[in-house]
């Protein structure tokens, strides 16, 4: 596979090494093979499902599309970097919990993550908005109904 | 609507919680490709690109010569059985001689870096000699056999009554629907770990883990208790893991190397790799009175089973058997079958069979209603089924069989507002990128009723097998059922605190290790077979129980009973805490749970072969854009049998999640094949419902008539979602564009580049006025 590399990453505030690694891998791979961060899914492998989304440098990507020695510099967040500690969730995990929009849960992290930068940029949201903002996200199970029932509760309650 | 987030309550009937919900949400959940083992190796599997070919030759030794290599293996290394087969292993683990459908293995590869595999697979040099496709499944049954089993795949007849009846009214039409994927979001993935006894562990996603052991078993040469599977998260099925994928494989490999293997199908191999919905072509005549009374229904139904059999025989009973849907009819001339091609296999994917009959049946009942001059609604109501009618197999229908209300109460909801003068920009057909005349957008309403048999029948008993171990007052629940993202684990939960009163259940991992079968999580089974064999063992449990506590306390077993988690009698002598009535005793109890026997249909396709039925009706609002052929999905409205609410989110999220498959197989969804070649295995070129495709979903009735026979009452609720709600969708784009679209998925070609003389009355343009704003 020719020469391997060495790089560091900077994944959910923290430091993370990468050794001897093929050039080719992607950020997704690194994550979910060398840095013990399986929380992104791989279910198309050309940005097409949104199942890997992370944040870069507060840029919703496809982490299947990005080349891990490429995002050196950058501050990655993953799903597993989203909630404050093990017994956290973040207002849009309990909200897809609680709303029912978690059956398999493949393409729920995707969800967690591009719903947490919707909600970010733009807090209140139009139903139209929000299904723009996540039809890069495949679900094959719920039909999506219930998971616009989730962000609809999380921003009603984040309105007070 | 909403779930208390505890998961230590929730009885039947309440929405639970997911005991698995936690770890989904935050990324920890771990589905079989996240599987992880020191020293692993990764898996390639090598497939042709041929869909039909001899092969003279494989050679592997470049493949080995690549660093990091360490096996490849080949049809010559399978030590057992060289075919598996769900029904009948008449599927090569890899192909030796003969090539039947691109996509079909015939090498792999294990090496210390996945992308050392990728290579050493593209490195193996197979001599193919291609040969010409058989693609037709209308030649299939009568051209040169492509399998030594010969090309039919199976056949059923069904006759009722007078074959030569006759009706005042008469309507026909010939109906197509297209390959549609499973399109589960997590691929197939496995971790295979040889053990130091010569067997294997399989860590794997699958819908039937015993049935998997089975053929694997018989493949590897190994004795069962040698083959253990233990299931890894499931990223969604739909049918698509009811046959064997890489298990064989990456167990030999494993074997092989002395080292874990992992295997994670691309999405690429997920489209070759698993069989798909079977493509119809279904020719229909329905009879009828001027009164619209059915008087026969005769048809002829196709189905492309691909390469191999997969389940085909079971997909082919269901078309025969329902042909004409959930109607009263007395004569019927229905001969459907199955037949072997060099398309990819096709198996099972949720409602198999009926969602390709009910698109055809219920565009007749269309015509036949045109024909007539009658409200389709009213001709539908006319024929539905009641308990105590008879199916054209001669099997009366002793359950609840509430179609009348199905259709009712689906058809009665006010529709939505507004129309295509009003609708927002990115609403109408093509959102953002829409560039036609807001004037050519049409709005169309169509209505389908359905139904589905639960179970497997013919004769088959799929039984279940559920353990209860109750200590300390927890209950451990132990059951090979496979969770596939349904909710079978949250129900499991929901009957043992029933059940039990206890309020912490456990849920043993499931595996083939120490508990009998419990059968597939298809053919909307799990819930009364597996959620009856869980209800079985904790009633067993429950009673020694009581029966401990009347003999400790010397008081009448009958008084006792178990409330609020406390076992009390009725006089306030008894008061105890689960776990301290019993008193220190661990009580532990397995139970099968057998549905009632059915049996094989006859030559004639008569005879009792299916235990339940359930029924659903969808109505659909569409926009079309006559000039683009793009279509909008403005609503879905449905009612639906379902016996007994049990969960009522995670059945909301069942209709929710299967209308959105059949709005995918209405308007966008099939394999594309040309020549035997998929030319559409990717998100990119095989698209399926986004959030923006998907419209709001009504549910106008849930209709609750406990199901006799069925141990909570409930009846599966996961396939009729899907299967009438295709037919909706193309009735309702029917409707706006007055084109016959005889098939299944509506492609814009079909609309936009119809013949003019096919577009025989356009509905005129809606104007401002007619509009609400």
């Amino acid at each position: 596979m020719g020469e391997l590399i060495d790089y560091r990453l900077r994944v959910n505030g923290r430091e993370r090494d990468v050794a001897g690694a093929w050039p080719g891998e992607s950020l997704l791979y690194v994550l979910r093979e060398r840095l013990d961060l399986p929380g992104s899914k791989n279910a198309c492998e050309q940005g097409e499902c949104g199942s890997c989304s992370v944040l870069m440098d507060g840029k919703l990507v496809c982490a299947c599309l990005v080349l891990a020695a490429s995002a050196v510099g950058a501050e990655i967040v993953t799903v597993e970097g989203l909630s404050a500690g093990d017994d956290d969730l973040t207002d849009i995990q309990a909200a897809l919990l609680a709303e029912g929009g978690v059956q398999c849960g493949f393409c729920t992290p995707g969800f967690v993550v591009s719903v947490h930068d919707l909600l970010e940029h733009n807090p209140d949201p139009t139903e139209l908005e929000v299904r723009e903002a996540v039809s890069g996200n495949l679900c094959r199970c719920t039909g999506y109904g219930r998971i616009l029932a989730a962000v609809r509760a999380v921003q009603e309650t984040r309105q007070g | 609507m909403s779930i208390a987030l505890d998961t230590r309550r929730g009885r039947l009937g309440e929405s639970a919680a997911r005991p698995d919900g936690v770890p989904k949400v935050r990324g920890q959940f771990a589905f079989s490709g996240d599987m992880f083992a020191e020293s692993m190796l990764w898996g390639h599997m090598v497939r042709s690109p041929h869909p039909a070919a001899t092969i003279r030759g494989i050679d592997v030794s470049q493949a080995l010569a690549i660093p990091g290599v360490r096996a490849v293996i080949t049809s010559d290394d399978v030590p057992g059985r060289k075919t598996y087969g769900l029904d009948y292993p008449d599927q090569p683990v890899f192909a030796w001689d003969v090539v039947r459908f691109m996509g079909e293995p015939v090498a792999a590869v294990a090496a210390d870096h996945p992308e050392t595999a990728r290579r050493a697979a593209a490195a193996i040099v197979v001599d193919y000699v291609p040969t010409e496709p058989l693609t037709d499944p209308e030649i299939a049954a009568d051209a040169p056999p492509i399998h030594p089993l010969g090309n039919v795949l199976h056949r059923q007849r069904v006759r009722a009554g007078d074959a030569d009846a006759t009706g005042a009214v008469v309507v026909e039409g010939r109906y197509e629907t297209g390959m549609q994927d499973q399109a589960q979001m997590g691929t197939e993935a496995g971790l295979a770990i040889p053990g130091e006894d010569g067997g294997v562990d399989l860590y794997i996603a699958t819908q039937w883990l015993h049935v998997d052991q089975e053929q694997m078993a018989a493949c590897l040469a190994l004795p069962l208790d040698k083959v253990r599977l233990h299931l890894a998260g499931v990223g969604g099925s739909f049918g698509a893991r009811e046959d064997l994928s890489m298990q064989v494989q990456i167990c030999l490999l494993a074997l092989r190397t002395g080292r874990p293997v992992k295997m994670v199908y691309s999405r690429e191999e997920s489209f070759l790799g698993h069989v798909h919905r079977h493509p119809a072509i279904m020719w229909y005549r329905h009879h009828a009175n001027l009164d619209g009374r059915l008087v026969k229904v005769e048809a002829r139904i196709i189905l492309d089973g691909g390469a191999y059999l997969s389940s085909s025989t079971a997909v082919v009973m269901n078309a025969a058997c329902m042909a004409p849907g959930p109607y009263r009819v007395p004569n019927a001339v229905v001969e459907a079958f199955a037949v072997r091609t060099n398309h990819p296999p096709c198996g099972a994917m949720r409602g198999f069979g009926l969602v390709q009959a009910c698109f055809a049946h219920e565009a007749q009942m269309d015509k036949l209603a045109a024909a007539l001059g009658m409200d389709p609604i009213e001709l539908r109501l006319r024929n539905a089924f009641r308990t105590g009618d008879s199916l054209i197999t001669g099997q009366v229908l002793k359950g609840t069989a509430p179609v009348t209300e199905v259709i009712r109460t689906c058809a009665s909801p006010p529709l939505p507002p507004g129309g295509p003068a009003t609708t927002a920009e990115l609403e109408l057909p093509g959102g953002v990128s829409r560039a036609s005349d807001r004037d050519r957008v049409r709005r169309g309403v169509g209505f389908a009723v359905g139904m589905k048999n639960l179970m497997y029948g013919g004769g088959f008993d799929d039984y279940s097998t559920a353990r209860c171990r109750l200590e300390d007052g927890v209950a451990t629940i132990t059951c090979a059922a496979v969770e596939v993202g349904q909710g079978f684990v949250t129900l499991a939960q929901q009957i043992a605190r029933e059940v039990l009163g206890v309020s912490e259940v456990v849920l043993a991992p499931a595996g083939t290790m120490g508990i009998g079968s419990a059968g597939s999580s298809s053919a909307s089974r799990q819930t009364w077979m597996s959620g009856g064999a869980v209800q079985a063992a904790c009633l067993a449990v429950r009673d020694r129980l009581l029966t401990s506590v009347s003999n400790r306390l010397a008081v009448a077993r009958e008084t006792l009973e178990i409330v609020d988690g406390r076992v009390v009698s009725p006089d306030g002598a008894v008061e105890l805490a689960i776990n301290e009535a019993a008193s220190g005793e661990v009580l532990e109890e397995t139970r099968e749970f057998h549905h009632a026997p059915t049996v094989e249909l006859d030559a004639d396709g008569q005879g009792d072969a299916f235990v339940s039925f359930a029924f659903a009706a969808h109505r659909a609002v569409v926009d079309v854009d006559l000039d683009l052929g793009l279509v909008r999905v403005v609503e879905i409205t449905t009612s639906q049998d379902v016996g007994r609410v049990l969960n009522p989110v995670q059945l909301v999220g069942q209709l929710e999640g299967g209308i959105a498959q059949g709005v995918g197989l209405a308007v966008m969804e099939a394999i594309v094949l040309d020549h035997g070649h998929v030319r559409n295995p990717s998100f990119t070129d095989y698209v399926i419902p986004t959030a923006l495709d998907m419209p709001p979903v009504h549910i106008a009735a849930l209709i609750e008539e406990p199901e006799p026979g069925s141990p909570m009452g409930a009846k599966g609720a996961g396939e009729p979602p899907m299967i009438s709600s295709v037919a909706a969708v193309v009735a309702a784009i029917r409707d706006a564009t007055g084109l016959e679209l005889p098939r299944a998925p509506v492609r814009p070609q079909d609309i936009a580049l119809a013949v003019p003389g096919a577009r025989p009355d356009p509905k005129p343009s809606p104007t401002n006025t007619e509009v609400s704003p």
